[in-house]
């Protein structure tokens, strides 16, 4: 009944897998910085790719350098580490309620993110001083929004996708609704908040960036620290539990981290919607469903995706730069439909 | 003993599903779990494996209570094959066989090749090996069962826990998989516990049998003791006996007609 034969070449299999997933992220580790140095170099004033190189060695005109360190590198860094939050959260959160459709958008945790947010920039009402203001508040009504849309959404223990979507949607839209409410409120003086709204990568310091970059670094972490306990919570609690893990506990834990993540993304950019929900979608295809890949291959396409719709946004109608909130939903929003389609058809949902 | 059920009592809101069980398990030995729909058994196999607290009682697997060691302790010496369960992704056949290795693996180790060995070897016991690099949500229900028991095996557990194991599997399959875990419990010392309402499979497998009824244990010991014709009409309203095939050595049961 044993073949040695044929167990040497199964070990083989598993070999070449691991072969591929290192080809992968290697991959995406060269386009991610392929991504960054277009970023760098394109806009009002172009600059070859050879002048780039002679900037980043620290040569370069005073207006190039001016441009590239200061107008650009700080857009570049945050879209990464938005787009790595953004992508991060909806890969998790995919696993986590074993469904295809979920995303921090999707779940309105954006849109109560962005509520926390927006309370502590209209009202002052914060949880922490300084930087951490806004962050914080975000992060708190993040988790607040997770838990009211996880308990509308769950009929007896299971979560269903249609009870999950429609939660979300009533839950972000109502959110959204306070957020407009107050910038209606607040008046002209907050003008600002209306592109933040929409996704805008303008309003920012390297202060904030500073408090993004860990956040996202956090959650990521804790993510990835699970991915195999999310492999197996994908089959059922019961699989997972019989395969020794504490399900309620890394529930929890996995929760936390995609708030942390969802809030980094949102507190200073606003809503940037679809990255946690395609960026996953797109990677499974390629890497197939095992976590400890698409979870981190989703990290670096979420950067990249990111990084690369802030140059269109800067380039469709320059001199003007869009909100990327709106180029990400023009991609995006297309791909969902297409996804609801095709849902459990060969994407293997 | 290898495990220990002590005075185990359960309750879903008030109403009792099981009341005061207690049984022990001998090393190597296979032990059917019998009992009609709604006796009480899946909660026991629940409990058992701590997916479930008992409202009172202790269960000891290996002289450790399951209630004070983690769930991956207790998956190093437990393994579940859970009832047919739906599976909607994509991940291969060898994925999920692979996942057997979770338990025993610390958190960012990788599969060293001894663990690709025990997968491989696992599958081709349970004959997967050739769906290997197949996502699961495309085979069928009793490939997918078979997956399943090749990732129990996989766990290389001293006790496996079978929940209807032969539910959605054909017949040749169910005398492969049956005969598979019996042969291990003669090989290897393998403890097996089967849980099913399927008389049949329990008389011809099980060198020892508990029957459930009414929440409570009804009877227990060897096959043809417990499966008496009283028994059998008392537990499942059928004229039944109990006969020993010598040309297969094992007990089968007769089932005449149902009672009046």
């Amino acid at each position: 009944m044993i073949d040695p034969v044929g167990i040497e070449k199964g070990v083989e299999l598993f070999r070449k897998r691991s072969v591929k997933w290192t080809i992968t992220l290697t991959g995406l580790c060269v386009l991610l910085f392929l991504a960054m140095m277009l970023s760098l170099s394109r806009g009002a004033l172009d600059i070859s790719f050879m002048g780039l190189l002679d900037i980043l060695f620290g040569g370069g005109t005073d207006i190039e350098n001016r441009v590239v360190w200061q107008l650009r590198f700080p857009r570049v860094v945050m879209a990464m580490f938005v787009g790595a939050g953004l992508a991060v959260s909806g890969v998790a959160m995919q696993g986590l309620f074993r469904n295809p459709m979920a995303s921090p958008f999707i779940l309105g945790l954006s849109s109560g993110a962005a509520f926390g947010a927006a309370l502590a920039m209209v009202f002052g009402i914060t949880l922490l001083p300084g930087y951490l203001a806004i962050p914080s508040m975000a992060f708190a009504f993040c988790l607040l929004t997770l838990f009211i849309v996880y308990n509308i959404a769950r009929v007896g223990g299971r979560v269903p996708v249609e009870t999950l979507l429609l939660a979300g949607i009533a839950v972000g839209a109502f959110f959204s609704a306070l957020v407009n409410l107050m910038t209606y409120l607040a008046g002209e003086e907050l003008q600002g908040i209306v592109f933040w709204m929409m996704g805008d990568l303008t309003q920012f310091g390297w202060e904030n960036i500073y408090i993004v970059i860990p956040m996202v670094l956090i959650g990521a972490t804790i993510v990835m620290y699970y991915s195999r306990d999310l492999n197996a919570m994908m089959l059922g609690d019961n699989h997972a539990q019989n395969l020794g893990i504490e399900v309620a506990k890394v529930r929890i834990h996995l929760l936390v981290a995609c708030a942390m993540a969802t809030a980094a993304a949102v507190a200073f950019v606003g809503i940037i919607g679809f990255v946690g929900l395609v960026i996953p979608h797109v990677m499974r295809l390629i890497v197939g469903p095992d976590h400890r890949i698409l979870v981190p291959t989703s990290i670096f396409a979420g950067a990249i995706f990111l990084i690369l719709a802030d140059v269109l946004a800067r380039w469709v109608l320059a001199p003007q730069v869009l909100p990327i909130g709106i180029i990400t939903a023009l991609i995006g929003a297309p791909y969902f439909v297409y996804l609801l389609r095709r849902r459990r058809k060969e994407v293997g949902w | 003993m290898i495990m220990e059920i002590d005075d185990v009592s359960f309750d879903y809101a008030g109403k009792p599903v099981l009341d005061s069980v207690r049984f022990r398990v001998r090393k190597g030995e296979v032990l059917g779990i019998l009992g009609p729909n709604g006796s009480g058994k899946t909660t026991l196999l629940k409990i058992m494996n701590r997916n479930l607290s008992p409202k009172t009682g202790s269960i000891m697997v290996e002289d450790m209570d399951i209630a004070k060691i983690t769930k991956r302790e207790i998956a190093q010496s437990m393994a579940v094959v859970p009832q047919g369960s739906e599976i909607n992704f994509a991940f291969t056949v060898a994925d999920i066989v692979l996942m057997g290795r979770m338990p025993s693996l610390d958190r960012f180790q990788m599969e060293s090749d001894d663990d690709l060995r025990i997968v491989w070897n696992a599958m081709q016991r349970t004959k997967v090996d050739h769906l290997a690099d197949r996502p699961i949500n495309q085979v069928s229900g009793g490939e997918r069962q078979r997956a399943i028991i090749a990732r129990a095996l996989a766990q290389v557990p001293r006790i496996i826990l079978m929940d209807e194991p032969t539910l959605h599997l054909d017949v040749n399959h169910q005398l492969e998989v049956l005969y598979l875990v019996h042969g291990l419990s003669r090989e290897q010392g393998l403890t097996v516990i089967i849980v099913s309402h399927d008389l049949s499979l329990v008389a011809r497998y099980c060198d020892k049998m508990i029957l459930i009824h009414d929440h409570a244990i009804e009877a227990a010991g060897k096959v043809e003791d417990v499966l008496t014709e009283e028994n059998m009409r008392k537990v499942f309203n059928i004229e039944a006996h109990l006969d020993y095939d010598e040309r297969i050595g094992r007990h089968v049961v007769s089932v005449i007609r149902p009672c009046r």
